[in-house]
């Protein structure tokens, strides 16, 4: 087992000059790219509205709105917030249970919306999944 | 920071079992964990937020909402937000140089981006305010014409909810913010006075980054699930 007090502790966690250099590259790197995509979002957002497209169309840029976030949350979290520089088990520590959680929020939520669409527009269930 | 140390934790950092799990101070690890609770509440407003459009079949698209920008009466859809998005990613930013800094014991630069960090936070905070100034009043822009405002119980655009839920998400997140702020100052006053210079180390400053930083990651969800879908 790797001994927790001799890994450098947070507090310790100085850096040189040079070092400085190197992060504050990756940070505008960072900056660039997540700004890159948010305007990508607005651009489709303003010319590819819902009202303009296909409903099918409209379902893909909806999953590619999805991706993209997911996409600016990891990287706000891995480099902003540093978590991808701490230990891997901490790692884990924050993010599965979260995620595991959320999935199933999302999961069983999204179920019973449409279930209550289907009440309040008094479909037929069996002529639905017939 | 993985692989060997320089040198040994101080045993005055210890935590009270004598050891320290996952090498990272008490303090930074309950932020995080704050955050994972912070960031269940957001998740169930947004689940929420998409379990009621799953049970209409119909809701306003926020093109058709939101396209005022102040000093004007022009048409730009989504413009203001895309603002708003920017300098809320662009303060995170200076928030990231501010600990970077502080990780080098630079005072001078950590209360230069600490500066620039409040300052966007005011600078969304305001637009927060015109924003929902610009909801309240719906399509004909005059707030002072009641009868057509958007309120919790009615709103112009669609159904009650969609009112609701954006007073509710863009709200609290609003709340966050403006607390993220006042937690920025608190840190800024104290890096003037060099309390962590004192300390030597600014590890306060990268617990209020962490905030801060999640301020940002939760807008990031409202605006894909509020504004864009």
């Amino acid at each position: 087992m790797e001994r927790d007090d001799i890994i450098e502790y947070s507090l310790d966690a100085h850096h040189s000059e040079e070092k400085g250099v190197e992060i504050r590259k990756k940070i505008v790197q960072v900056t660039i790219l997540l700004s890159a995509i948010t305007a990508v979002e607005i651009i489709v957002g303003v010319f590819m509205g819902k009202r303009v497209v296909t409903p099918s169309t409209w379902v893909l840029i909806k999953y590619g709105y999805i991706v993209l976030t997911l996409f600016k949350a990891w990287y706000i979290i891995k480099e902003f917030m540093h978590l991808g520089h701490e230990r891997k088990s901490f790692k884990k520590v924050v993010l599965y249970p979260y995620v595991f959680f959320i999935i199933y929020l999302i999961f069983i939520l999204l179920v019973e919306g449409s279930a209550v669409f289907i009440h309040n527009n008094n479909f037929d269930w069996i002529q639905i999944y017939k | 920071m993985a692989g060997e140390a320089s040198k040994a934790i101080d045993p005055k950092e210890l935590w009270g079992g004598g050891r320290s799990p996952f090498s990272m101070s008490y303090g930074k690890m309950m932020m995080w964990f704050f955050l994972i609770s912070d960031a269940l509440t957001f998740g169930a407003f947004i689940v929420a937020l998409g379990f009621l459009r799953y049970t209409y079949a119909d809701w306003p698209v926020s093109e058709e909402v939101f396209f005022h920008i102040p000093f004007s009466h022009g048409h730009f859809p989504l413009a203001y937000v895309a603002f708003m998005t920017f300098v809320l990613i662009v303060s995170s930013v200076t928030m990231v140089l501010a600990v970077e800094a502080g990780h080098r014991m630079d005072k001078k630069n950590v209360i230069k981006w600490m500066a620039w960090t409040i300052v966007g936070g005011l600078i969304f905070l305001g637009s927060q305010v015109w924003e929902w100034g610009t909801f309240i009043a719906g399509p004909d822009g005059d707030i002072t014409t009641w009868a057509d405002n958007a309120r919790i119980g009615w709103n112009p655009y669609g159904p009650p909810q969609y009112a609701q839920f954006f007073f509710c998400v863009t709200g609290f997140h609003g709340f966050h913010v403006f607390s993220g702020v006042i937690i920025n100052i608190v840190l800024f006053i104290n890096v003037i006075l060099g309390t962590y210079e004192k300390r030597g180390h600014y590890e306060m400053i990268e617990k209020g980054g962490l905030y801060w930083h999640f301020v940002d990651l939760v807008w990031v969800f409202v605006f894909t699930f509020f504004y864009l879908i």
